[in-house]
This record gives C-alpha cells, structure tokens and sequence, in this order.
C-alpha cells in the first residue's frame, strides 16, 4: 500500500475529515476539519470524496515524503511550498493538483497568509477511524493522535473520480487585514443590555495567541450583563461551533470544532455557518469585526 | 417550552424541568425529521442542531412546537448501571458538611440513592447524574480546580453527581472511585451510562 511519511509535523499538525456529527448525546463534539471549505477544495482538486481524511498543519513547516505517482493538493493559508527531488527543487502553486514524478518530499515554509493549511493527498490518508471519523478531536483527545516525523500515513484506495482537468483555481489568500464576522443572536443575547451590544458590534476586536480548535479568544472591551444577571450561574447547555460564548470577566470567545458539548457561559450570540470558516485562519493579533446580520428571529 | 434562537443553523429549546428537558430529548430524537442533524440534551435545555439547507429555521421551529406533547412524555428509561464505588474520595469532609452529616454517612446516603443520568457534558461519556427521586443539597464546586482529576473518580457539584472517565482536569468535590470503564472509543456502545440511564452506586472494600 502506498504511504505518506511525515518527515517533520512543523508546529502542529492533525489528521481531519470532516468530522463525526451526531454524538453530541455521548458528549463528543462533532470535531473535524477547521477550514471546512479548504478541505473540501483540497479533497476535490485530487479526485477524493470531499471528506476524505487530510492534514490540516497550524503555521506551515510541515515536511512530508511522497512516493512517486502521488497527487496531492495544497489549500488555505498560503505559504511558499516547494517539492524537493534528487533533481532539485520545484515550486508548487496553492490549489492545484501536483504529480509526483518521482519520490520528493513536500516542505511547507512558514505561513504568509492565514493560520492552516490543508494538505490532501489522493486516495486520502487511510488512518484508523475512531466513532467514524478519522478526526483528531484535540479537547477529548479522540481520533488519530497529532502527527509527528516518522509517522506513517497510509493512502486509501484510489478513488473512482480522475483528477480533474481544472487548471488553477483562482482563490484569493486568506486576508491580512481585518476580518469580518456576520453573527446572529444566541440563547443568552437577553443577558446582556445595549451598551454591551453596542460594544459587541462596534469594537475592533483582536485575535487573541490563547487561541486554537476549541475556541478563538477576542480580545477587547468587556461585555457586562444586565445588573440583574451578574454572578447567576446558567445551567450547562448546548454549545454550537460559533456560539459566542462569554465568560464572567466579560471575555468573548468563539467556540471552534473541538468545543465542549456543553457549557455553562451565556451565549450572547452565534458567528453564521458562512463565516466559520474564517475563525480558521485569524492569525494572533489579527483584528476582527463582527456584524448582525439579519434573519428571521 | 420556550425555543431560543441560536445562529442561523440551531434552535435551544428551554424547559422548566430537567425531567420536560430530557422527555423532549427522547421523544424529538425518536421522531426527528431529515434536517435535524444533532439533538444536544442538558440540564434545562435541548439544543437542535440544524442542516438549514434540508430544514429552516422556520420549519423546525414549527415541526418542535407540534411534536412538544411527546416531549411531556414519562422519563426515558434507558436500562440500570451498578457502579462499585470505594467511598475513599478526598472530599469526603465537604460534602459532609454540605449535607449535615458525617462522611461515612455521605456513603451511605450516596449508595443509598437511586440515579439517572440528565446529559453527558464535559468530556465523552461524563455523567451528569440526579437523584431519580428527592434532591439532595447542593454541593459547592471546589475554589480551584485541581490539574487532575483520576479516571473513575465518582465526584459531587451543585445537584449532580458525574464520574470522570479519563483523566482530566476537575472542579468536583471528589468521593470515592471506580473501575468501571465508563468510557472505551472501541466499545460498540462507547459509553456505560447514556441519557436516561439509571445508575446504582455500592460500596466496595479497597
């Protein structure tokens, strides 16, 4: 069976599909993918299934050996990626299928734009499943472990779908600048009064560095809540990947693919499913504004 | 019921009672229509997860409301666990003064309870268990969690009671333990104790 070896993880680096929702009663988070559309993109550039298991690597660094014959895809942050061969070194362009013609090792240089990059190869990476999902849950410590150099990844079986013709895929890189947000009231949104709405909706808010696939802190002013509901302990309730969730300092943070099932902060509001991907890629430091966008409650 | 908007691809139904909470869990989740991609019980709420592409807002909230008399149903009943416990758990002392009684008794008022599980929260396969019957006093929260909690330690906070399936961090005042696998990924069924489970806990000797 063909395999992928790592040679070097960079700063971290996990095994994810897309998941394994519907466990929520066992209390596991459905988990998966952070950047779900630069997987799914990653997965299709090769011919896989959009959910077949890749490496999403946090900073870039990642260094991985290829058996000739190999395609594999790059997606989400940028980074200067090259192929390197007993022939020499060969740039390798974001979102594009590349053959390997030769056994090569891929190296990933430091992120120029965004957080985490997805690496897919074709066939998918063919680790063990744990609950039905090749995910690394990192807050229940389920799935396959993180990667480390000398792990194997063995490839599943080639897939029925050729590599399609597309040439590159136009996307743009992740942005530098300040991120958008669009969010929806949550649960608790009577919790806090206007100024703290106020506050929510028109502050610059920065990306915190205590930020990773369970949550993304933001820092900024703090979101009291009406006098009437300071120091009252809300029972553990449900938690949403996006529920903006603040906790008694006033702190929001935005829940991400390995949240808690449940928790007990008020939820003033919830980031919409087309903006999650986004959380994925704020680097630390980087601002971020959040906007209400209309709906039907 | 009182459904509360969360997002655009969710609803948090809120109940007065953790017994309306857990009715409506069993009885939405033996009903539930395509669309409906995750129902998360808790101690006052349901969250209903949606696919809003198969299921809007709007018709999901319609479909909750029409479908709220199941969720008056009798408590699901979900089988009987019996948990053997070695009551030698560090705290023994706080819950005792928490109940009035001494720590031995806290024992035996533990064993002597009859339990069911409300939600699994926290981690995979962590009970958040009540007295099936008459409450019993609250129990404080420890002031500073301790880094690490051991697996199967069977632990006290507020109204319930929760067993710790693996090693983490923890805030519970903790009473005894046990070697029962709550939790095994590679189990058919990976976790012991699910919603509506009633548990039993006996005292065993070291």
């Amino acid at each position: 069976m063909s395999a992928v070896r790592v040679i070097d993880p960079g700063p971290l680096a996990f095994v994810q599909d897309l998941g394994r929702p519907g466990l929520a009663a066992l209390g596991v988070s459905a988990s998966g993918a952070f950047d779900r559309a630069a997987h799914r993109l990653a997965n299709r550039l090769v011919g896989n299934d959009e959910g077949a298991a890749a490496i999403e690597c946090l900073l870039g660094g990642l260094r991985l050996a290829l058996p000739a014959g190999t395609w594999f895809a790059v997606t989400g942050a940028w980074s200067d990626a090259v192929l390197v061969t007993d022939d020499g070194r060969r740039r390798v362009e974001p979102h594009t299928a590349t053959l390997v013609a030769s056994a090569s090792e891929l190296h990933l240089g430091p992120v120029t734009h965004g957080l985490r990059s997805t690496v897919a190869v074709r066939g998918g990476l063919a680790v063990p499943l744990a609950l039905g999902s090749r995910s690394r849950d990192t807050l229940a410590a389920l799935g396959p472990e993180p990667l480390h150099a000398g792990d194997v990844l063995p490839l599943g079986p080639e897939p029925a779908a050729p590599v399609p013709a597309a040439d590159l895929v136009p996307v743009d890189p992740p942005t530098d600048g300040v991120v958008e947000l669009g969010v929806r009231p949550g649960p608790r949104h009577d919790w806090f009064d206007a100024t703290a709405w106020s506050l929510l909706l028109t502050s610059e808010w920065t990306t915190s560095a205590r930020s990773d696939r369970t949550g993304v802190r933001l820092e900024g002013p703090a979101l009291a809540r009406v006098p009437d509901l300071v120091g009252v302990e809300l029972a553990s309730e449900g938690m949403l990947r996006g529920s903006l969730q603040v906790s008694p300092d006033g702190a929001p943070t935005v829940l991400g693919p390995d949240h808690p099932v449940t928790g007990g902060y008020p939820v003033i509001a919830v980031v919409v499913d087309a903006a999650l991907d986004r959380l994925a890629q704020l680097r630390p430091g980087q601002p971020v504004r959040l906007r209400l966008v209309a709906g039907r409650r | 019921m009182r459904l509360l908007p969360c997002g655009d691809r969710a609803l948090l139904a809120e109940f007065a009672t953790l017994e309306a909470a857990l009715a409506a869990h069993a009885g939405w989740s033996s009903a539930a229509p395509a669309g409906i991609v995750e129902l998360v019980p808790a101690a006052r709420t349901v969250l209903v997860r949606l696919d809003p592409g198969v299921l809007g807002l709007g018709a999901a909230e319609q479909w909750l409301t029409a479908h709220a008399a199941i969720a008056t149903a009798a408590l699901p009943a979900a089988g009987l666990v019996t948990l053997p416990v070695v009551y030698d758990g560090d705290d023994l002392a706080v819950v005792a003064e928490a109940w009035g009684c001494s720590p031995h008794a806290v024992a035996d008022r533990h064993a002597a309870t009859a339990w069911v599980c409300a939600f699994i929260g926290f981690a995979p396969g962590f009970p958040y268990l009540v007295p099936a019957g008459a409450a019993l006093p609250p129990v404080p929260r420890r002031a500073t969690s301790r880094p690490q909690v051991p697996t199967g330690a069977v632990a006290l906070a507020a109204e319930y009671c929760g067993v710790y399936p693996r090693p983490s961090p923890g805030g519970w005042q903790l009473i005894g333990r046990t070697d029962a696998v709550l939790w095994d990924a590679d189990r058919a069924s990976p976790a012991l104790v699910t919603p509506g489970t009633r548990v039993r806990f006996t005292a065993v000797r070291p």
